[in-house]
């Protein structure tokens, strides 16, 4: 039943996708640590966590694209559920540190030391056990999720409103989580982690590991997503999309299916967070600012929203030409970026896998934008 | 003739005074120096008794430390440490004369005792002062330090006093002596009704402790005081607040009336409109440096230059935006949102490039600078034109909407734009020309922000959210929600600072908006009816 389930959304194109995902699994590994460092087969630990910190990107756009694509929600405070989760584990890895750090105290992180805090605020307990910390990484953004969507889909909350207040969301939490006595390390933030489950985070193999849990999560995630989407409820929910009154009309309750979408891309914010965080080595709450967010949602136009292949693609894509373009032309990034959201909303509406199925069916190019009549205020 | 003649004879007697003086004081000075205490002492109250201004600095000096004897011929000069010696001056003139050997000089040496002439004699000097802000300020320096020995010359002054402010700061000073010596009881019940009045902080703080002890009338009476100022200082501590959240809610309002038109009449979401705010700015610091280099005469006026400026700068690049952009975008709001955000990137890097990454200076005219009184209230002229700006701006604006040809078209378009179509009006440029004047108007709203805002590329920034968050809040669509939208965010976020700090404020604010617009979707003034869907 569930395998059926699961086997649901494998077409073609995810069959493409999960045997890259497995090419990477295997080689990476290989490439890493099989080889010697001078050979030009080496990749060296600086190119496994920055190739691992794509694909956690690539699992935050999966995510909104899930949302975004398939149910209509444009939510520009996704980087908060990616954040939330990236705290929980960094909580865990704070405690690892144990007496190593520089105040060595055995029990209190040390900024908490720093500040002079007695004991370990009540929040702070069980982040010293792994399962713990690997279950708030998905509660703590799946509650806040659904506590927001209970509120937001309840009252009818749709469209431009929701995406400003979801930016709203983010913001109060940054300026929240920026405040020393909020116990999260205001403005530095948690890092300076030394181990993970007993292995030392800097280590090869170790950023090894993490890549390859990365591209675990990421198929799994994509498995999960596409199977949604390719079920019955995946069709309620692309009904949502293009006609919510419509849908209701018919009898389904349109908050619930919307509740569901938007808690589980929570959760898988939130994981993608966690795996950042061990191999980025930081997370402050410059994570939570609206632009972040706001750069997820380019990552999914570029790719072609409501392809979830085209989220991975384009996470992939615009991330490393920001690594190339904030090194070789510091100065021209922000413009290449901005031009990017003019140019993909303007001219590639359906990002490149549109773009490749337009020109696979040879339509006569008329043109992507269709321009409709002005004052339209529909969302 | 003759008169001319007498004035002549007066101001040569007034240049001449000091002079006079300075001989008369010389062995006095000296007698400062004699040898013990007991001399000093008696040196400086004759000092005093001269009541000349020109003791004071040598007083200042004594109890700054910096008098010292010159050994060889007993002179007292005021020595400062240069190098290895002493560098002297003359204490009554403050002429240079020399410098002297670490061994050739001696301080005098001063004891609590002396401390205590000190400070009353420099009271009275200073309480005589022709000067009335010098007497003033010596009359609050004796109400601070509310010294006993200077009651004498505080009541001596106070028969002489003409002026009423002076006499009054006398007055309270009085009173705050008298509340902490040992005075009859009728006494210390005049001085605590006179604190009352004065009825600030400081006032507070003695009528407290004079509710601690004595006897027990005067116990009660400063309770009942104490009372009466606590409400008072509440009162005007409450008017403080409402003032300040009107000062932020104008600049709220500034900010987001230009997105009440884009987003609210067009349906626009603009996430570049920060970056015309920014833009305002940037030409306001332009025509600065460009009436800094040509007429710096004329400085006071170039904000009001700056005002036509920013309006056409920030419109112009509009209209830019809407011909090349976002005219392709109407009917899909989310993709606007996208398009506009990258668009803000862009121009924030395009100024960064231009103008360097760091802030710039923008000056303020003399008309803006400066703060006057008004009963408790401390008023910032900058504030204040502020205040008055964004209220004319709103207002021009809906005379604009409401009362002119072009308003007409705009509100016509936005109502039913084919049948405006067929009327005759041409909607492509109505909406080029009404994302103009929305852009146009953040313009200006960059003129008001440079004054009290850094001028840095990321000026608009800072804005974008709080801009959005007034319109949602007030109610998409209309102008009357966004002003009170405005203000009451302003106010509520000034009334919340003092008890939960600026930036739990700031979240409290947002939770308080977030959970409103569950609530009412559409926001404090809802358009009601078809046209809510249309």
């Amino acid at each position: 039943m569930l395998t059926r389930f699961l086997l649901l959304g494998l077409d073609k194109k995810a069959g493409v996708l999960l045997a890259v995902l497995a090419l990477l699994a295997v080689a990476v590994p290989v490439m890493a640590l099989g080889t010697a460092p001078d050979s030009p087969w080496h990749l060296s630990t600086h190119s496994v966590a920055l190739m691992g910190k794509y694909l956690c990107f690539a699992l935050l756009a999966l995510a909104l694209d899930l949302v975004w694509g398939y149910v209509g929600i444009l939510s520009l405070g996704h980087a908060a559920f990616f954040t939330l989760g990236g705290y929980a584990m960094g909580m865990y890895l704070m405690r690892q540190i144990g007496p190593r750090g520089v105040y060595g105290n055995p029990i209190l992180p040390d900024f908490m030391v720093f500040l002079n805090w007695k004991e370990l605020p009540w929040y702070w307990h069980g982040f010293d056990q792994f399962w713990f910390a690997a279950v708030m990484v998905m509660l703590v953004p799946g509650a806040l999720a659904f506590a927001f969507g209970w509120f937001a889909f309840r009252s009818r909350v749709t469209g431009v409103y929701l995406s400003i207040i979801t930016q709203a969301l983010t913001f109060a939490l940054m300026l929240a989580f920026f405040r020393n006595d909020m116990g999260f390390g205001g403005n530095n933030g948690l890092t300076d982690f030394k181990e993970i489950l007993g292995f030392d985070i800097q280590a090869p193999a170790t950023r090894v590991g993490l890549f390859v849990a990365t591209v675990v999560a990421l198929a799994i995630g994509y498995i999960l997503a596409s199977s949604i989407v390719a079920s019955k409820l995946g069709k309620v929910l692309v009904a949502v999309r293009d006609a919510e009154s419509r849908v209701r009309f018919l009898g389904y309750e349109t908050e619930r299916y919307k509740l569901f979408a938007w808690t589980l891309s929570a959760c898988m914010a939130g994981v993608a967070g966690a795996l950042y965080v061990p191999q980025v080595g930081i997370i402050n709450p410059s994570e939570f600012s609206p632009a972040s967010s706001i750069e997820a949602v380019i990552w999914v136009a570029v790719g072609g929203r409501g392809t979830l292949a085209g989220a991975i693609i384009g996470a992939v894509l615009v991330n490393f030409g920001k690594s190339y373009f904030t090194a070789a032309l510091p100065e021209l990034w922000l413009f290449a970026l901005g031009g990017l959201f003019v140019l993909v909303t303007l001219f590639l509406p359906k990002g490149i896998l549109g773009l490749a199925a337009q020109l696979r069916q040879r339509l006569p190019s008329r043109g992507a934008v269709a321009a409709k009549p002005a004052g339209q205020k529909g969302v | 003739m003759h008169r001319a003649l007498c004035w002549l004879l007066a101001a040569f007697l007034a240049l001449a005074a000091p002079a006079a003086f300075a001989a008369d004081l010389e062995p006095l000075v000296r007698g400062l120096g004699a040898g013990n205490y007991a001399d000093t002492e008696k040196a400086l109250a004759k000092l005093a008794e001269t009541g000349d201004p020109a003791a004071v600095p040598v007083i200042e000096a004594l109890q700054a430390g910096d008098l010292y004897v010159r050994k060889p011929d007993g002179a007292v000069v005021v020595a400062k440490r240069s190098g290895n010696g002493y560098a002297l001056t003359d204490p009554v003139t403050g002429a240079p004369i020399g410098e002297a050997d670490r061994n050739a000089v001696e301080k005098i040496k001063v004891n609590n005792a002396l401390r205590r002439t000190m400070s009353a004699a420099l009271g009275a000097l200073t309480l005589m002062s022709p000067n009335a802000g010098v007497r003033w300020q010596a009359a609050e320096a004796v109400f601070k330090s509310r010294d006993a020995n200077a009651l004498e010359a505080l009541d001596a002054a106070l028969a002489k006093e003409t002026d009423e402010g002076v006499k009054r700061a006398m007055t309270q000073a009085r009173a705050s002596v008298v509340l902490g010596s040992s005075a009859p009881d009728g006494d210390k019940l005049a001085a605590v009704e006179v604190l009352k009045d004065r009825g600030d902080q400081d006032a507070l703080a003695l009528l407290n402790g004079a509710a601690g002890n004595g006897s027990e009338a005067v116990k009660a009476a400063a309770g009942k005081a104490v009372a009466a100022v606590e409400s008072r200082l509440a009162l005007w501590g409450a008017a403080q607040n409402l003032w300040y959240g009107l000062s932020l809610g104008s600049v709220l309002l500034l900010a987001a009336i230009g997105l009440a038109v884009t987003f609210g009449v067009m349906g626009v979401i603009n996430m570049a409109h920060g970056e015309m705010v920014m833009i305002g700015a940037y030409a306001t610091f332009l025509v600065q440096e460009g009436f800094r280099a040509w007429a710096p005469g004329l400085f006071d006026f170039s904000i009001l230059v700056a005002l036509p400026v920013a309006f056409l700068v920030s419109g112009a690049v509009g209209v830019v935006i809407e011909r090349s952009v976002i005219r392709w975008l109407y009917g899909r709001p989310l993709e606007t949102l996208l398009a506009t955000w990258g668009l803000s990137l862009a121009l924030q890097q395009a100024v960064r490039s231009l103008f360097g990454p760091t802030n710039r200076e923008v000056g303020a005219p003399s008309w803006m600078s400066g703060a006057f009184q008004l009963g408790g209230l401390t008023i910032t002229y900058g504030r204040l034109w502020i205040v008055v700006f964004a209220f004319l701006v709103f207002g021009a604006l809906l005379v604009a909407l409401r009362r002119t040809w072009f308003g007409l078209s705009i509100r016509a378009v936005t109502q039913n734009r084919n049948m405006a179509s067929a009327m005759g009006i041409r909607t492509a440029r109505v909406d080029a020309l009404t994302f103009g004047l929305g852009s146009g108007i953040a313009g200006l709203a960059g003129v008001a922000l440079s004054q009290i805002d850094n001028v840095s590329p990321n000026l608009g920034q800072g804005y974008i959210i709080d801009s959005f968050m007034v319109v949602v809040f007030g109610g998409v669509g209309n102008l009357w929600g966004t002003l009170v939208g405005a203000l009451a965010l302003g106010s509520v976020n000034k009334f919340l600072e003092p008890y939960a700090g600026a930036v739990l404020g700031k979240i409290l604010v947002l939770i308080f908006i977030i959970l409103f617009i569950q609530r009412r979707p559409r926001g404090l003034f809802a358009l009601k009816g078809r046209a809510v869907e249309a």
